[in-house]
């Protein structure tokens, strides 16, 4: 981000900036530069609040007509409201999944164990997922270009020892996946979160990764995608499964697995 | 709330120790009061239409959202799963704040917003950006765009 101030500023067009890493923008040097307290993903705060969200832009604005730079690197003085922090999270406060799911089969890995589980979630979340498409006027579900059956499809037919062809001609069959995934992940989270109430990222991705079959379903693909990187000459799969399959804060279930 | 000494290992120490380049110049740009300032955004969220061509890793071109792109016509092509989405998921704003942006405006606060924003995906090192970032500042001004206000996730 630094870097592309620097290359604008460079070019004669003043800028501005959130900074979510304040060691990298410390780093990197942008012009201007407001460091605000708020979990990655979301640079002006909370989702539906006009209000903050106004004034975080207009803090990060009027740094434009401070004269006192380079380099001007100010901290925003408010954390993000209705957000749980950790000591509620360990008083058992803060956002939970409104949804019941049916349990997930207690052994998934079994040949079609996971597709069943999964189909069973989405039965019980589409409703919701409707309600939030009703209500927000929009989904973020799309970047496979497939139906969400067809990601469900597309992903089962890997955790089942398949490996299916690339249905688009643009991207490797890794990226692929890599968008059936995301879409499947956009699908469960707008699902839950069509009811009113604000959820943190962390516990959005504590209830996907850990109560969700399609959460469980991220930890079996990982050694598979790992397996399929040589076999298919596809160096994304590798990267996909090593770094962009499970959140690095969700990466302490797998150790739990393995221990 | 989150800061970096909120995280847990090793993700704390990757996001606090990754490489920057060391640019040598400090250029910094005046301009007239925010209220005569025309204001564009460029995100780092990866956002692309539905049917634009997707990012690929490790390329820093972008992708042109005219202001008035619905909402719904927009989705998240970044690679990297180590930031929230649903906070975007539920409002837009959350990463490219046009509605905030539009409400400055017409209360004056700044005098315009520009015809066109930008996106590119980050996880990407910025020396791949310079070139499509210098032409892309060709086409800001073009619009006469003098500010730009930028966004990571």
């Amino acid at each position: 981000m630094g870097g592309l101030a620097h290359f604008l500023e460079d070019e004669g067009l003043a800028t501005t900036q959130i900074s979510l890493i304040r060691p990298q923008t410390e780093n990197t040097k942008p012009p201007r530069a407001l460091w605000v307290p708020f979990e990655m993903g979301r640079p002006m705060g909370p989702p539906n609040d006009p209000a903050f969200q106004t004034k975080v832009l207009r803090a990060a604005l009027a740094l434009l007509e401070r004269d006192d730079g380079p380099v001007l690197l100010e901290d925003f003085p408010d954390d993000a409201p209705n957000v749980t922090d950790a000591a509620g999270a360990e008083n058992g406060e803060g956002w939970f999944c409104p949804i019941n799911l049916p349990p997930p089969p207690a052994d998934l890995e079994a040949g079609g164990g996971f597709k069943a589980a999964m189909e069973a979630e989405i039965g019980g979340l589409t409703t919701w997922y409707d309600t939030a498409l009703r209500e927000r006027g929009r989904t973020t579900v799309g970047i496979s270009g497939m139906t969400i059956a067809e990601a469900k499809d597309f992903v089962c037919a890997f955790l089942d020892g398949e490996t299916p062809d690339n249905p688009r001609d643009d991207v490797v069959l890794g990226q692929c996946l890599k968008f059936a995934v995301e879409d499947l992940k956009a699908f469960y989270r707008e699902a839950a979160g069509a009811q009113p109430g604000q959820n943190s990222g962390k516990e959005m991705n504590d209830w996907f990764y850990g109560a969700t079959a399609a959460g469980k379903a991220m930890y079996a693909l990982r050694p598979i995608a790992f397996g399929l990187t040589k076999e298919l000459d596809d160096s994304f799969m590798g990267t996909f499964a090593n770094l962009l399959l499970i959140p690095a804060s969700q990466k302490y279930r797998i150790e739990k697995q393995e221990a | 709330m989150v800061r970096l000494a909120d995280l847990d290992e090793p993700e704390r120490s990757h996001l606090g120790t990754i490489p920057c380049p060391d640019f040598k110049t400090q250029p910094w740009v005046n301009g007239p009061p925010l209220q005569q300032r025309r204001v564009a955004m460029i995100s780092t969220a990866a956002l692309q239409h539905r049917d634009d061509q997707p990012f690929l890793l490790g390329t820093g071109s972008y992708r042109v959202i005219a202001d008035d792109t619905p909402d719904k016509d927009l989705v998240m092509g970044h690679v990297s799963t180590n930031f929230d989405r649903s906070g975007f998921e539920q409002d837009l704003n959350v990463v490219l704040p046009r509605d905030r942006l539009h409400e400055m405006a017409a209360a004056g606060e700044i005098a315009s917003v520009g015809k066109y924003h930008y996106a590119f995906m980050g996880s990407t090192d910025p020396i791949a950006m310079e070139e499509d970032a210098r032409t892309l500042a060709g086409h800001l001004k073009a619009d006469g765009v003098d500010s730009v206000f930028l966004l990571p996730v």
